[in-house]
């Protein structure tokens, strides 16, 4: 049940969006009941349109909008076209109203599943109630909704827009609304910006389950009784069926579904399958590879007893914010049991104020394969309703860590450290590129940031459920603040970040130019996404190794101008082998041309780099009989062609041919690989 | 672009969690370990803290030995040599002096680590001086050279293999800083300049020489008199090569322990500050769950390895199909169709690159804010100049002013928002503990975070609160249980440790399986000590009252009764179940003439569970006759 204040309008359709498609994902199973109710009407002929006022009177400017029914389209298009509301109306009266559908439709049943969503600003007043204060009548609504079991969630929406409305007003409805907290299960939540609304509003409400319930063991002889929870779990991108075209269109029932199936062949000979059962796992271990049957491996394999004990408890600077491995579970004292209750509830503040973390060794289910070592820390609630409880982290064990050594800072030279002006730039940037000011909503609160990804596919799926050749639309504003940083926050520090990059000079290092195209300034890069669309795996590892090669790539010959560079990247070039071949060739032309064009040995020095480029190559891609052919060709050649001045040159450079000790293919031994130019030039030595 | 053969058979829509996990190497690596086995270092070296006796030459083996235990698993298709030089035996291709290579049958010189190799490298110890030998290699009036052998026949082994597929390497522990010191006159010289020469074409031909030295107590490794040359120290890194005088055994096998392990990055990312302003960072991954080694099918009967073909049938049809691009949802009963584009295209929400968006205090990242291990960033100048200067600025601003930032990882699988933690740089006597650098976070969404707590509020009445008289007991009990010098992952995994054990004992055809002790059990001793038990005691009697145990032990009891109702009714429904002939109610299918009532005896008495639709009853009966 959604209670949704029009003025808001704007961004309630945001969220009407996002409550829509996902739940309609669930259509098949069906279950979920949404009706939306409304008010601050402006529509003259149904301003007031409620069963309530129809049969009792009263409740004013409340519209219900759509009666309790499963999600279909058809919410999602009324919902889109809600105009705008100007009355101002009262959200008692909406809640009422509300209440009473539920009610009507569910009676006593579903306690714990009826959720009110009040979604207002709360800036405009209360009627005064015909009988008692305002906040008597929250008490009778409060006890009425204990009694049906229902749950009440307000969130206010209160973006920068509201500095002008009444405080007297925001106050006094703040106050009421939290006396709901006290007295029923309501929780309110403050939202600034469409992004947190969008992320505040819970679409879907996964019924917990329980990864464990027992004893959590202090020593053997005191234990407490605890359930354990996941309290974070990551939401993945839905898994989608393949598709298949093969059924006729005509053919109204078809699933278009594909089967996957699977065969086991033996790797020496395809032709024989072996079924499944007759597989057996292999461990590997260095080259060999060991088989073991479940049976036995179940024979021998640890085996821990189901339990949660813990091991001691330490200061909490000892267990570092990084060493979190896993996703979180909650550690709460079993419901209803008021004992339990109290020794969670003085270790949690015993914890707090000594602020220390207990250490646990934990296996939550019989037969689990192995046990988590992990941290318990202290969760204290600042709510009198809801108890205490500890989060619970999973560390590492010392298997999972890598000591790698990096230099210390400190060590740097003095050009890589900052200066004390750069040093008060940085200050300054991390003081004003501020997301939690105070006094304001604390921006990208994981709490209130829905997953953009997950939204914009939703999005995309109900725009393409009505045009199907739709295209994927670019991110809109909403999703990205999320992803990009806030153009007002930005404007508003123009000057810190103006002054910021006039501090740090950045340049790119000449040296490796080339590849380092990549990723450099933004508009090379969403070119250079284009360029690689479809394959742009940009998170992939080989990304780095991929772009590297594009850009290299466009190197298709050695040229003149920069002939080492443009070898060692056709070299570097792995889309094909033929690559290797063609930059020995085209380098054995260019010395060729250097040595023959030279004049009076002005490029015999720019010989002897491509030469020793050319060298270095053939020794790491193996090829040495290229090399030593060559080079003994190029001295034959300047012998006899009067260019023995460069086989000189050579000599004096220590020119060697490649030798077997440097690669396995070479027929020349150390010894002739060093004085294959002596003999070449007996008369010139 | 080189194409991974098992990016091949990679389905696209695997988990991308696995990738993450999976640390995808550039490239295998061929290690040469060159052991010093000259006289001194068999030298033991006493130190007063420790006891213990120790000679440095021990400390390298099992150096060694141990990298070789984690490698056979984790890295099984990397290669090692074993070579020690200054040996009174010679064993090497080249036949040169004073070189050994160790080696185990079935196996080549440089070759993939196989279980016998970790075994007996394990014991070589015991060998050592009868099989192998120690003598000085480099002696006056003699013109071998030991160590100018020992990096030629290094250099050799490390031929096979492109350089630039392969990383090379070559590790030599020594205790010996001056090996020329012996030598006087121009035949040192002549001896330094041709073994630096030799070190010189090794690393030339894209081989690294990495030097673990040994030093002791009372005279520190000098790197500059000879070793900073071979192995291509100069300025800022020789600075950084602190060879610090071993105080402690221990903290020497850290050291080395440490610099074995070859610095992988996972991958180069730009982080941009803010418009213009893009520095350049390397990501690593510092912490990972170490996993068992993956498994490979066999066929059970020739012990043969198999391959898995997947084809795919159209559901319709019955066709077969070729891997389709189109993917479908169903969504208002209707099925919507993607391309694979199309999907890549919704997941890519950002360009592949680390966003700066603000900085919040770090009271704001709370202990759930969390879904999977940290990665570690260290700024590079590489490509970018300024980049380092850049990041230590940032780094030392967050550190001071105690904030964090907030900045958006795209890519184009798992895009992401995340906290960037800085981390100052601890050190203790073992060298570095904490390296300094910043630890990306990923944060949850609010989709992934579940509200439990509320769950369980309480509509109407206020939970229990601790007193501050059970508090003040809590904390008396939190001073007496304190793990003083925890540190995270100080216990091994006893699962993994177990499993490897079980692999070497099978792979070796061990008949015993290895007893290993679990490190991760509570300290049963430490926790009965009197103090502790009182503490214990004080808490529980004020938070549960004086007779809880009773209490306890009454519902106990009052479940046993409850069970033992349980019981008489299972006899029960035995008794009566017993009138019929179960087994020729099945054999007819006469089975479903029955009622319900009467089906649920026979599940009752045979201790099955009774849930379900008739259907259901029927099937379980069935199976439990073993009819199906």
């Amino acid at each position: 049940m959604i209670v949704l204040d029009v003025l808001q309008n704007r961004k309630a359709t945001v969220f009407v969006q996002r409550i829509g498609t996902r739940d309609l994902r669930l259509d098949t199973s069906g279950g979920i009941c949404c009706a939306t109710v409304w008010w601050n009407s402006a529509c003259e002929i149904s301003d007031t349109d409620n069963e309530l006022t129809n049969e009792v009177g009263g409740y004013e400017h409340v519209v219900v909008l759509v009666h309790c029914r499963v999600v279909d389209g058809e919410i999602i298009e009324t919902l889109q076209k809600l105009p705008r509301g100007t009355v101002p109306g009262d959200f008692l009266d909406a809640i009422v109203v509300g209440m009473d559908m539920m009610i009507k439709k569910f009676g006593p049943t579903s306690k714990g599943k009826k959720r009110l969503c009040l979604i207002t600003n709360a800036q405009d007043p209360i009627k005064e109630p015909y009988e008692g204060k305002k906040e008597d009548q929250v008490d009778t609504i409060a006890a009425q909704m204990n009694a049906h079991g229902m749950k009440l969630e307000s969130i206010i929406v209160r973006g920068r827009l509201s500095l002008d409305a009444d405080k007297g007003i925001m106050d006094e409805n703040d106050f009421l609304l939290n006396r709901f907290s006290k007295k029923t299960c309501a929780k309110t939540v403050y939202v600034e910006s469409p992004t947190s609304l969008l992320g505040a509003i819970r679409t879907r409400n996964i019924a917990p389950v329980s990864i464990f319930r027992g004893d959590l063991e202090l020593s053997p002889k005191m234990k407490i009784k605890v359930w354990v929870y996941k309290k974070t779990s990551e939401e993945k991108f839905p898994t989608l069926k393949k598709y298949s075209d093969k059924a006729p269109p005509t053919d109204k029932f078809a699933t278009h579904e594909i089967k996957v199936d699977y065969e086991y062949k033996r790797v020496e000979d395809p032709t024989k399958v072996v079924p499944p059962e007759q597989r057996i796992k292999g461990y590997r271990y260095g080259p060999q590879v060991v088989p073991i049957s479940p049976a036995e491996w179940d024979a021998v394999k640890f085996k821990p007893e189901k339990s949660v004990k813990l091991l001691g408890f330490t200061n909490a600077s000892n267990i570092m914010r990084h060493y979190y491995m896993k996703d979180v579970s909650i550690f709460i004292a079993e419901p209803g049991n008021a004992k339990a209750t109290l020794a969670i509830s003085a270790l949690v503040r015993a914890m707090k104020e000594m602020n220390k973390v207990a250490i646990l060794r934990c296996v939550f289910k019989q037969g689990q394969s192995n046990v988590v070592v992990g941290a318990l820390t202290p969760n204290p609630s600042n709510l009198e309703n809801i108890p205490d409880s500890f989060y619970f982290n999973v560390l590492p064990f010392a298997e999972d860590v890598r000591e790698f050594q990096f230099p210390s800072f400190s060590n740097f030279p003095p050009s890589l450290q900052p200066n004390e002006r750069q040093q008060e730039a940085a200050d300054n940037l991390v003081m004003r590129l501020d997301l939690a000011p105070p006094g304001k909503e604390e921006a990208l609160q994981p709490d209130f940031t829905p997953n953009p990804v997950l939204e914009r596919f939703y999005r995309v799926l109900e725009l393409k459920s009505k045009k199907p050749d739709a295209h994927v639309p670019a991110l809109d504003q909403t999703l990205n603040r999320i992803t990009e940083p806030d153009s007002e926050l930005l404007s508003q520090n123009k000057q810190v970040i103006g002054e910021f990059s006039k501090q740090f000079e950045l340049k790119e290092n000449p040296k490796i130019k080339k590849s380092s195209r990549r990723l450099w300034s933004e508009k090379s890069l969403s070119s250079h996404m284009n360029e690689v669309e479809g394959a742009g795996d940009v998170s992939d590892n080989q990304a780095v190794l991929s772009i590297k090669s594009e850009s290299s790539g466009k190197v298709d010959k050695v040229g003149n101008l920069t002939p080492v560079e443009d070898f060692e990247a056709m070299m570097a070039r792995r889309d094909s082998a033929e690559w290797v071949n063609k930059a020995i060739k085209d380098m054995k032309n260019l010395i060729f041309d250097l040595v023959e064009n030279s004049y009076e040995g002005n490029t015999y020095q720019k010989a002897l780099n491509c030469l020793l480029a050319l060298r270095k190559g053939c020794i790491l891609e193996q090829e040495p009989k290229q090399f030593n052919d060559f080079l003994l060709h190029l001295c034959k050649f300047c012998s006899e062609k009067y260019l023995s001045s460069f086989c000189k040159f050579l000599a004096s450079k220590q020119m060697m041919l490649i030798s077997k000790t440097e690669a396995a293919d070479s027929d020349v031994t150390d010894e002739e690989a060093r004085s294959f130019l002596v003999k070449t030039e007996p008369a010139l030595e | 672009m080189d194409l991974d053969p098992e990016d091949l058979f990679r389905d696209d829509d695997d988990d991308p969690e696995n990738e993450f996990y999976q640390e995808r190497d550039y490239g295998k690596e061929m290690v040469v370990y060159l052991v010093d086995a000259s006289p001194k270092m068999f030298n033991s070296v006493s130190i007063s803290e420790d006891q213990k006796e120790e000679s440095h030459f021990h400390i390298a083996v099992s150096c060694i030995s141990q990298s070789l235990k984690t490698q056979i698993i984790n890295r099984s298709y990397d290669e090692v040599a074993i070579c020690f030089f200054n040996t009174r035996e010679k064993k090497n291709l080249q036949d040169l002096n004073g070189v050994f290579v160790f080696n185990v049958p079935e196996r080549e010189y440089l070759d993939r680590p196989t279980a016998m190799l970790v075994k007996e490298f394990a014991c070589i110890e015991e060998t050592f001086m009868k099989e192998i030998g120690s003598q000085y290699g480099i002696i006056s009036g003699s013109r071998e050279n030991s160590l100018y052998n020992a990096v030629w026949v290094a250099q050799a082994l490390l031929r096979k293999g492109s350089a630039k597929t392969v990383d090379k390497r070559i590790l030599l522990f020594t205790d010996e800083d001056d090996p020329f010191g012996s030598i006087t006159g121009a035949t040192k010289k002549d001896m330094i300049r041709t073994t630096l020469q030799r070190a010189k074409d090794a690393q030339d031909l894209g081989i690294s020489i990495e030097l673990l030295p040994l030093s002791r107590k009372d005279e520190e490794f000098n790197v500059s008199l000879l070793y900073a040359d071979l192995i291509g120290l100069e300025g800022n890194t020789l600075t950084q090569f602190i060879t610090s005088a071993g105080e402690k055994l221990e903290d020497m096998k850290d050291q080395l322990r440490k610099r074995m392990f070859k610095k992988r990055k996972i991958k180069r990312i730009t982080f941009s500050i803010a418009d213009g302003i893009s520095i350049e960072v390397n990501t690593y991954a510092l912490i990972r769950p170490t996993l068992p080694g993956t498994i490979t099918w066999l066929d059970s009967v020739t012990n043969l390895p198999l391959k898995t073909e997947r084809s795919f049938i159209c559901a319709d049809t019955g066709a077969l199909v070729q891997e389709p691009a189109k993917r479908f949802q169903s969504y208002k009963s209707e099925n919507i169709k993607f391309s694979s584009e199309e999907l890549a295209e919704i997941k890519r929400v950002s360009t592949g690159h680390l966003r700066l968006l603000g900085f919040k205090p770090l009271s704001c990242l709370k202990d759930y804010h969390n879904l999977r291990p940290s990665t570690f960033i260290f700024p590079s100048d590489e490509e970018i100049i300024g980049s380092t200067c850049t990041f230590i600025a940032l780094h030392r601003s967050m550190l001071r002013l105690r904030r964090y930032a907030i900045a958006f990882y795209g890519s184009s699988t798992h895009s992401q928002m995340v906290a960037l933690v800085a981390q100052d740089e601890i050190t203790n006597s073992s060298g570095q503990v904490e390296p300094p650098g910043m630890h990306m976070i990923y944060l949850p969404y609010s989709d992934d975070i579940r509200p439990i707590e509320e769950q369980f509020m309480d509509a109407n009445s206020m939970t229990p609160r601790a007193t501050d008289d059970q508090i003040k007991k809590a904390t008396a009990l939190l001073k007496r249980v304190d793990l003083k010098d925890f540190s995270v992952c100080q216990f091994a995994n006893p699962a993994l440790q177990r499993h490897y054990a079980i692999l070497q004992a099978l792979a070796l055809d061990e008949d015993e399986m290895p007893e290993l002790n679990d490190e991760t059990i509570p300290d049963e001793q430490g926790m009965s000590r009197q103090g502790v038990v009182n503490a214990l005691e004080e808490f529980k009697v004020s938070v549960y009252g004086e007779n809880y145990d009773q209490e306890e032990a009454d519902s106990i009891t009052a479940k046993t009764e409850a069970s033992k109702k349980r019981k008489a009714t299972a006899e029960n429904a035995a008794k009566e179940s017993a009138n019929y002939d179960w087994a020729e109610l099945a054999e007819n299918g006469k089975l479903s003439y029955l009622t319900v009532v009467e089906l649920k005896r026979y599940l009752t008495a045979h201790n099955l569970p009774v849930s379900g639709k008739k259907d259901d009853l029927i099937g379980r009966i069935l199976n439990h006759l073993g009819k199906k």
